[in-house]
């Protein structure tokens, strides 16, 4: 794939012309990224591989790159976006869980085509697509189950983006309790751990998520 | 929330999705898009330049002209764009920060332009970004003072100054001795006196001649009643002037309090204390030290020269730097002393006798003075001396250089603070030719009209070319405009000359008894002329008449219409009653015209109100008048 060949290359320049610079090299860094452009594959293969139509996909892509000129989105990056939308509480835990979630290759940074790959599940997938995505997302170490720390992680992150001042006032034991909650209603074997099947069959029972679920029809 | 990420609300709507899984409550419902329509490029076209853009990016900003529907004002239905006759320059910052969400200030742009085409789009200047900020805010500083200067330099204008009491026309007269004659003389007599009480000062101590006795005695005891009188003449005048800035002062705690007024103070109170003080052993010894303090009457120099302030004022901002100097100095001091004393410590018959005595020789010799008086003999003391003095030219030569550009900085600027003042005085002189210009314009156009409606009148097709069709649309409309405004208050526009003519005419005029009623408004309008209570002229419904006209009235209790000079004299109100039949106008050429009984061009608008305001030179019917007009006169019905 262009891309990756790209990123690869990235690195090997870095060492070999010599403008790696060990005390500045966080200037450094961006000043090299900056210099590398990462293009997206053709119009018509993101077409197929997603469920966007055409004209989603110039809208889409005029906003990703309106943000990110070079066309790669490191995490720094994605923190900064994200907070923008949340000025209130720190949502840097939560964006990073995201941009694992999003970065399917794990090598570091989201292109346009990861990006458009995980909005077109969420947005244009089925539900049962969308609740693997979400258990994806909890799953933090990818081994195909989720555990009471792994829950505990997320869902401090998404209490941390409500910030300080709330009402009520938050409670250390909010997260906690929250998580007690998810695994009662999610483990169906109580073996401390909860499974893909689990996770959806516990969620097309409750009728909530399920409505939930559809809000995101109607996001783009 | 910037507006690039506008585009990514998408997203995080989408990220969403990790919560809904853990919710134990339903969501609110999704807001719809009402009218979700595609998103479509529009046309900006800035004074001919296209700009193109999309609807949703100029909508991240919905408070502005672009973002809202304020912009529809400029919509061109004929050409499906949006106009808007504005500088294509700065529009390009404008829409990139639609796009960008940073908005940048060019460096080659006015600042004052840039804040107008900023008010008209309605963006706040704040948001500039960082990056342009500082160089927009010292921009706007600048101009500001530059305002602010002109503003000053406005009140301080002479002329046009009406209602000065005495107190303030007295400390304008202080402040700047230009303003008349007698603040001048007052300003060089204070001078004078100022350095006559210096050179006393100084004279009084030179030694004059031996007494018999073989005694030296200075001038100042030789002479001491001529000086003693010399001296009191000098802090009479000082006292006075005091006084007098003390009651002409606008706010005299303020003025007590500031700078100037201190010195004056401590200029003449020495002499006073010396008064009052006897001949007293005692105090004899600090009673010569209060005559040390009158030499501060050289500071009142300051106020007749401005360099002596630019200095003074130098010295105040830069007193962080002077405070630094003097700090490093005693430092370095400090340290050379202790180590000199310490060094010659050794030495016989040395001079360095204690640290507070080497400090004597540290200064001398980091000043690189070096008078001589302390020398290190050892060897190691020649060491560290020569240490010192080199260090001593450092550490003074840094600060230095900050004070001077300080310095240079402020002269520069008040330098610049007059040259602008001198340039605008010479613009505005030119400006102000202009403009009569433009009101001779008015009232030449006025008479063109006129003799332009007097020629259609008559149908004389052959003076066709006179009617000047050199006025514009514009220019017409605006005249129009006069007009109405002239009908509306009943009286006419003249020019500065005639009015002042007119006023010294009527002042000289004995005023007819107002007998007829046709004469009382117009002696009423003269009368008001004279007393200057109301600039207009008085009204002549009849014609546009210069002020000659109402001159030969009141000589005549006749009523006698005089024509001027200028070739046209009918109203040009008749241009606006080219519909109306019977405007009448006295078409004249020649310079002197009575009305005939019945020939008085009334203007038929008039007649509604002629019984409230009879036209003064409506025709008496008892009075005897001809005309010598050489033209045709219509009859008008009255």
């Amino acid at each position: 794939m262009r891309s990756r060949g790209r990123k690869e290359s990235l690195a090997e320049s870095r060492d070999l012309d010599g403008s790696y610079d060990q005390l500045t090299d966080s200037v450094e860094d961006e000043f090299e990224l900056s210099t590398v452009c990462h293009r997206p594959e053709g119009l018509e293969q993101l077409q197929e591989q997603t469920k966007f139509s055409r004209k989603e996909l110039q809208v889409l892509y005029r906003g990703f790159k309106n943000e990110c000129p070079t066309g790669l989105v490191n995490e720094e990056n994605f923190k900064q976006i994200y907070s923008q939308f949340f000025p209130q509480g720190d949502s840097g835990t939560y964006a990073a869980f995201l941009f694992n979630a999003f970065d399917t290759d794990h090598d570091g940074s989201i292109s346009f085509e990861d990006f458009v790959a995980g909005l077109s599940v969420i947005l244009r997938g089925t539900i049962d697509d969308r609740l693997s995505w979400a258990f994806n997302l909890y799953d933090l170490n990818k081994d195909g189950c989720i555990t009471k720390e792994e829950m505990l992680d997320i869902m401090k992150s998404i209490y941390d983006m409500m910030g300080k001042y709330t009402y009520p006032a938050m409670q250390e034991e909010a997260p906690r309790e929250h998580v007690e909650n998810f695994f009662q209603k999610m483990d169906r074997n109580k073996d401390g751990v909860v499974t893909i099947e689990e996770f959806i069959e516990s969620c097309q029972k409750d009728e909530n998520i399920m409505r939930s679920m559809q809000l995101f029809d109607n996001v783009i | 929330m910037a507006a690039g990420v506008a585009a990514w609300l998408p997203f995080a709507r989408a990220a969403a999705i990790g919560w809904m899984p853990v919710a134990n409550c339903p969501m609110p419902l999704a807001p719809t898009e009402k009218n979700k329509r595609q998103d479509e490029l529009i046309i900006l076209n800035v004074s001919g330049r296209r700009f193109q853009t999309w609807r949703t990016t100029l909508e991240r900003y919905p408070d502005t002209l672009l973002g809202s529907t304020e912009k529809e004002f400029f919509f061109n239905e004929d050409t499906k764009e949006y106009f808007f006759d504005r500088d294509p320059e700065v529009f390009r910052c404008i829409l990139n920060f639609y796009r960008t969400g940073k908005l940048h200030y060019p460096r080659y742009e006015c600042i004052s332009a840039y804040d107008e085409e900023l008010a008209f789009y309605g963006i706040l200047p704040e948001i500039i970004g960082d990056c342009c900020y500082e160089e927009y805010k010292d921009r706007k500083r600048e101009n500001a003072e530059r305002l602010m200067d002109d503003n000053d330099s406005e009140n301080n204008q002479e002329g046009s100054m009406p209602s000065l009491n005495l107190r303030q026309t007295m400390w304008r007269a202080f402040e700047n001795p230009h303003t008349s004659t007698l603040a001048l003389v007052f300003y060089y007599v204070t001078g004078f006196f100022i350095a006559v009480s210096v050179i006393t000062n100084v004279v009084e101590t030179v030694p004059c001649g031996t007494v018999p006795g073989n005694k030296e005695l200075p001038c100042g005891e030789r002479y001491a009643v001529a000086f003693f009188c010399l001296d009191t003449a000098c802090v009479m005048i000082f006292t006075v002037e005091y006084l007098m800035r003390l009651f002409a002062a606008p706010s005299r705690y303020r003025f007590m309090r500031s700078v100037m007024s201190i010195i004056d103070v401590v200029a003449i109170m020495p002499y006073y204390i010396g008064l009052v003080m006897t001949n007293n052993e005692d105090v004899s010894g600090a009673f010569v030290t209060l005559r040390v303090f009158r030499v501060f009457r050289i500071f009142k120099f300051s106020r007749h020269s401005q360099g002596l302030r630019i200095l003074g004022y130098t010295l105040k901002s830069c007193a962080s730097e002077l405070g630094f100097l003097l700090f490093s100095l005693t430092m370095a001091i400090i340290i050379f002393a202790t180590v000199m004393f310490y060094a010659e410590k050794g030495s016989s018959a040395s001079k360095f006798t204690s640290i507070p005595a080497s400090f004597w020789y540290t200064i001398v010799t980091m000043t690189t003075l070096g008078y001589g008086d302390m020398v290190p003999k050892t060897i190691a003391g020649k060491i560290f001396g020569s240490i010192c003095s080199l260090s001593g030219v450092l550490v003074i030569a840094l600060p230095v250089p900050v004070i001077v550009s300080n310095f240079s900085r402020i002269y520069h600027q008040n330098q610049r603070a007059d040259k602008r003042r001198a340039q605008k005085k010479a613009r505005l002189a030119r400006i102000r030719v202009a403009k009569t210009g433009s009101s001779s314009a008015y009232l030449h156009s006025k008479r063109n009209g006129l003799l332009n409606a007097a020629l259609e009148l008559t149908g004389s097709s052959d003076d066709e070319q006179h009617i000047s069709k050199s006025t514009s649309l514009i220019e017409s409309q605006h005249h129009h405009l006069l007009h109405c405004l002239e009908k509306t208050t009943n009286h006419e526009f003249i020019d500065e000359q005639l009015f002042e003519q007119n006023c010294m005419d009527n002042s000289m005029q004995n005023y007819p008894s107002t007998r007829s009623p046709s004469l009382s408004s117009n002696n009423g309008g003269s009368t008001s002329c004279c007393s200057r209570r109301n600039k207009t002229t008085t009204h002549l419904p009849n014609s546009n008449v210069p002020a000659t006209r109402l001159r030969s009235m009141q000589e005549l209790s006749t009523i006698h219409i005089q024509c001027s000079e200028q070739p046209s004299l009918t109203t040009s109100r008749s241009s606006l009653n080219m519909k109306s039949d019977d405007g009448l106008r006295p078409n004249c050429k020649t310079s002197h015209l009575t009305t005939a009984i019945i020939s008085i061009p009334t203007p038929p608008a008039l007649t509604p109100e002629g019984e409230s305001r009879p036209p003064p030179s409506s025709p008496h019917p008892t009075m005897n008048i001809s005309t010598t007009c050489s033209n045709v006169v219509k009859v008008s019905a009255l």
